[in-house]
C-alpha cells in the first residue's frame, strides 16, 4: 500500500443555515480513489453525525450531490480529492446562489421553479395510442436537442453564474438549456410560449456569455450556445411576426 | 418584448460599428503616414456629405451601443429597475450622440 492511505486530509467544512455560518475543521485519513462525497460521508460516520448534505446515486445520475469545493462547484460523488486538493486542504462549502438549508445541503426551489418559468416541460399533441413519431436522429433539430438534453439538474452552472448571483430572478443557464432543448423537440407543442416565458426582463437576454456555467457542467453541457441559440431564436420569431403583421 | 428590442438594438449597432471602426482606424493612420494637419483634414472634409453621414451613422450606433452597456451595468451592479434605468439609459444615450454630432458638426462645417 501506498503511505497515501495513512495521510491524512485537513477538511474545513460549512456549518449553518440559511442565517449564517462558520468554517469546521476536520482530520480525515487519505484513501486511494477517494471522492469529496466519501470526505463527506466519513465525516458524518465516523466525526459529526449532525453533519447535514445531500447525495443519492453516487455515480453522476442524480445530481443531487454538487457542493463548492476549494471554491468551484463540483458534483462531489464523481470529483476526485487528489484532482482539486491543495497542499492537503479541502474547502467544502453548500452550492453558491442558493439558500442554505442546514450545512451542504442546498433549497433547490428556486432552481426548480426557474425551470417551470422557463416552460421546462415537454407539452406534446398525441397520446399513447398513437404511432411513435419518426425522428431522425441526425435532423440538425434534433441534434441541438441532444446537444443539450443531458443535463441532470446539479445546479452547478447556476451556482457558477454571476449573473444569477446579480439578479436573483435571472432564469439561469439549467432553465434556459433546458428550454433551448425542448424549443428543438419537433414534436413539443408548446414553442410560442416558451419563447415568450425566455424573453422577458430576467430571461435569455440577461446573459453575458461568459461560460462559466460550459466550464463547470460537470456533462460538459454547454448553457451559454444554448443561451445564445434563444437569444437568436427570440429575435428572428419577433422579426417574423413584425413582418407578418405589417404585411398581413 | 423590450428584451428582445434592446437585443436587436444592441446587436445592429454592433455590426454597424465594427466596419466603421476599422474604417476610422485606417483613416487615421492614413492621415498621419500622409502628414496631414488639422487644416488640411478639415479642408477635405468640411461640406461633405459622404464624412458627415458615415462618422452621423458611426456616433448614432456608438451612442445606442454604448447606453445598452451602462444599461446593462446600472441593473446589475445599482440594480436599477423601470423607468429610472430607462431615463438614465436614454439620458447617456442623449449626451452622448450630442457631444458626437457637435463635433461632427465642426468637421463638416455645418453648425
Ligand atoms: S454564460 Fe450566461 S448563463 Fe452561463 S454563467 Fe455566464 S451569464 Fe450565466
Ligand atoms: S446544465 Fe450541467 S451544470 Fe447545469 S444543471 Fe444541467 S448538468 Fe448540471
Ligand atoms: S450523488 Fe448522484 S450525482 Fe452525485
Amino acid at each position: 500500500m501506498s503511505d497515501s492511505s495513512t495521510a491524512s486530509i485537513t477538511v474545513h467544512v460549512w456549518r449553518g443555515n440559511s442565517e449564517g455560518g462558520s468554517f469546521d475543521e476536520f482530520q480525515v485519513p487519505q484513501q486511494p480513489s477517494q471522492t469529496i462525497l466519501d470526505i463527506v460521508t466519513w465525516i458524518q460516520r465516523n466525526l459529526d453525525a449532525g453533519l447535514s448534505y445531500r447525495f443519492a446515486c453516487r455515480v453522476g445520475m442524480c445530481g443531487s450531490c454538487a457542493m463548492m469545493v476549494n471554491g468551484i462547484p463540483r458534483w462531489t460523488c464523481r470529483t476526485h480529492v487528489n484532482k482539486v486538493m491543495r497542499d492537503k486542504q479541502l474547502t467544502i462549502e453548500p452550492l453558491r446562489n442558493l439558500p442554505v438549508i442546514k450545512d451542504l445541503a442546498c433549497d433547490m426551489s428556486e432552481f426548480f421553479a426557474k425551470w417551470n418559468q422557463a416552460q421546462g416541460q415537454f407539452q406534446g399533441s398525441t397520446t399513447r395510442d398513437e404511432k411513435i413519431a419518426p425522428i431522425s436522429p441526425c435532423s440538425p433539430e434534433r441534434e441541438a436537442a441532444n446537444a443539450a438534453i443531458e443535463c441532470i439538474n446539479c445546479a452547478i452552472c447556476y451556482a457558477s453564474c454571476d449573473v444569477v448571483a446579480w439578479n436573483r430572478d435571472y432564469l439561469g443557464p439549467a432553465a434556459l438549456n433546458r428550454a433551448w432543448s425542448l424549443q428543438n423537440d419537433v414534436r413539443d407543442t408548446a414553442g410560442e410560449s416558451r419563447l415568450a416565458a425566455v424573453a422577458g426582463d430576467a430571461g435569455c437576454h440577461r446573459c453575458h456569455s461568459q461560460q462559466g456555467c460550459a466550464s463547470y457542467c460537470p456533462n460538459e453541457l454547454n448553457p451559454t450556445a444554448s443561451i445564445a441559440g434563444l437569444k437568436r431564436l427570440t429575435a428572428s420569431d419577433f422579426l417574423r411576426r413584425r413582418y407578418r403583421s405589417r404585411h398581413a | 418584448m423590450l428584451e428582445i428590442r434592446l437585443y436587436l438594438a444592441q446587436r445592429i449597432s454592433a455590426a454597424i460599428m465594427a466596419p466603421l471602426v476599422l474604417l476610422h482606424l485606417g483613416l487615421m493612420i492614413y492621415a498621419i503616414q500622409g502628414g496631414l494637419d488639422a487644416g488640411e483634414i478639415l479642408a477635405r472634409t468640411r461640406g461633405s456629405l459622404f464624412w458627415g453621414s458615415t462618422y452621423g451613422l458611426f456616433v448614432i450606433a456608438v451612442s445606442v451601443h454604448t447606453a445598452l452597456g451602462l444599461r446593462n451595468i446600472m441593473r446589475e451592479w445599482l440594480q436599477l429597475r423601470g423607468m429610472v434605468l430607462s431615463s438614465l439609459s436614454w439620458l447617456f444615450f442623449c449626451g452622448l450622440a450630442f457631444a458626437g454630432l457637435r463635433a461632427i458638426a465642426g468637421l463638416v462645417g455645418m453648425s
